[in-house]
């Protein structure tokens, strides 16, 4: 018995996926973030996010009118509006256009007001409206998940410190890499336990996408990943195009997982890492499945032809 | 060694509107300096002053970010695929 919904954020489960190993000595778990009550791993940052500012006196519980304004391009918004709607918060959410429909009408449902950025500059665009909003009112309070503390602090108290309880034969962590919040707070808390786990970054080719670019100094490294040493503590760092993103969401539906197409890229990351594992040694690889699959049923990524649904990809902002 | 480079959108105004390009080296710095050489706007756009790799741009060899498999020094082999991008705020947030 749960005396609030925001209690039932984190403690999810973590299912073995090996049957997808091309390695018979790796093991890959999935660590099942959509089990989260807005349905994806941001419920974990959005409330430490929201809370931290009122132990910090931004927000003041029971107060009126108190507006908050934030850049994503999806979950983390979606989870704040959670989190705002239970606590009677207004949320201004700065978007890009070229999101799933799902995305926005999650917003709408959590009551959050969506400000649409251009999508062509990508989450770039977004965080740069953000700011320029932020400044332009000073009564709204700006959490910035891409520079907040509270974003790889919740990842350190609650993500890391399940996996290792869960997992504590654990010895490569692979996770998306946005804000880097997730990679940065459960790599630290990991590392604690134990320095030989290795850590990988996967991330989408998003600044091939993003055309609104005048050079590289327009370019953007999240405060969150410089301020933790992201370059130091990460093992590697690689890549994966939307067809392979796609490819492995569908086999994910193999072992009994509809997963959204960030956890199918990450998916695929984990399975190059078991590949490169020596012939001779074993290794336990944990990944993030972020959310599951709802979101994006209408990018047709399980029933479209996937060359058609890979052009698609390319347009729209997925991971 | 010859390995093909992609070029983003934002930097092919320096190859010409080249998507593609392709240059010899037995490391990732020496096909990037060949590269820069052959495209000289290329050159403030991935190295610093200092000659590291500018803070903004991201090179990957067959999609490993080479800041983590030894930097500049990272061996390329025949037919290897190289990959600049802009560091830019990822999606997932």
């Amino acid at each position: 018995m749960y005396q609030s919904v925001l209690d039932l954020v984190g403690e999810t489960p973590i299912v073995d996926v090996s049957a997808l190993s091309p390695n018979p000595n790796v093991r890959i778990l999935a660590k099942l973030e959509g089990r989260n009550p807005a349905g994806s791993v941001k419920d974990r940052i959005a409330k430490n996010l929201i809370e931290a500012a009122e132990r910090d006196g931004l927000l003041i519980p029971g107060a009126p009118d108190q507006v908050l304004i934030e850049p994503s391009s999806g979950n983390t918004g979606i989870g704040l509006a959670m989190v705002c709607k239970l606590k009677g918060y207004h949320l201004k959410v700065v978007m890009p256009a070229n999101v799933s429909i799902e995305r926005r009408q999650l917003l709408l449902v959590w009551g959050a007001e969506i400000i649409e950025s251009p999508g062509s500059e990508g989450s770039n665009g977004a965080v740069r409206m953000a700011h320029q909003l932020a400044e332009a009112h000073p009564e709204w309070v700006f959490l910035y998940q891409y520079a907040n503390p509270a974003n790889p602090e919740a990842h350190y108290r609650t993500t890391g410190p399940e996996i290792f309880r869960d997992v504590p034969d654990i010895t490569h962590f692979v996770a998306g890499l946005g804000t880097s919040g997730t990679l940065m707070g459960v790599g630290k808390y990991l590392k604690e336990q134990n320095p030989a786990i290795q850590l990988w970054a996967i991330e989408p080719p998003s600044g091939e996408m993003v055309d609104g670019l005048r050079n590289l100094d327009d370019g953007y490294i999240p405060p969150v990943f410089t301020d933790n040493h992201g370059a130091e503590l990460l093992d590697r760092k690689t890549v994966v195009r939307p067809r392979e993103s796609l490819e492995w969401t569908r086999k994910m539906i193999d072992v009994g997982l509809f997963v959204g197409i960030s956890s199918g890229a990450i998916m695929a990351g984990a399975v190059r890492c078991a590949s490169l594992i020596p012939q001779g040694e074993s290794a336990t690889i944990v990944t993030i499945a972020c959310d599951d699959g709802w979101k994006y049923l209408s990018t047709g990524a399980w029933t479209d032809d996937l060359d058609e649904v890979v052009e698609r990809a390319k347009r729209i902002i997925y991971f | 060694m010859t390995v093909s480079i992609r070029i983003p959108t934002v930097l092919r105004p320096q190859t010409g509107g080249s998507a593609s390009v392709a240059f010899d080296g037995a490391t990732i710095g020496e096909v990037l300096g060949a590269m820069v050489a052959a495209h000289p706007g290329l050159a403030g756009q991935v190295f610093s002053a200092d000659g590291s790799l500018h803070k903004f741009v991201n090179i990957y060899v067959n999609d490993d970010d080479v800041r983590y498999t030894g930097g500049l020094e990272t061996p390329v082999a025949d037919g290897d695929e190289v990959t600049i991008l802009p560091a830019v705020a990822g999606g997932a947030a």
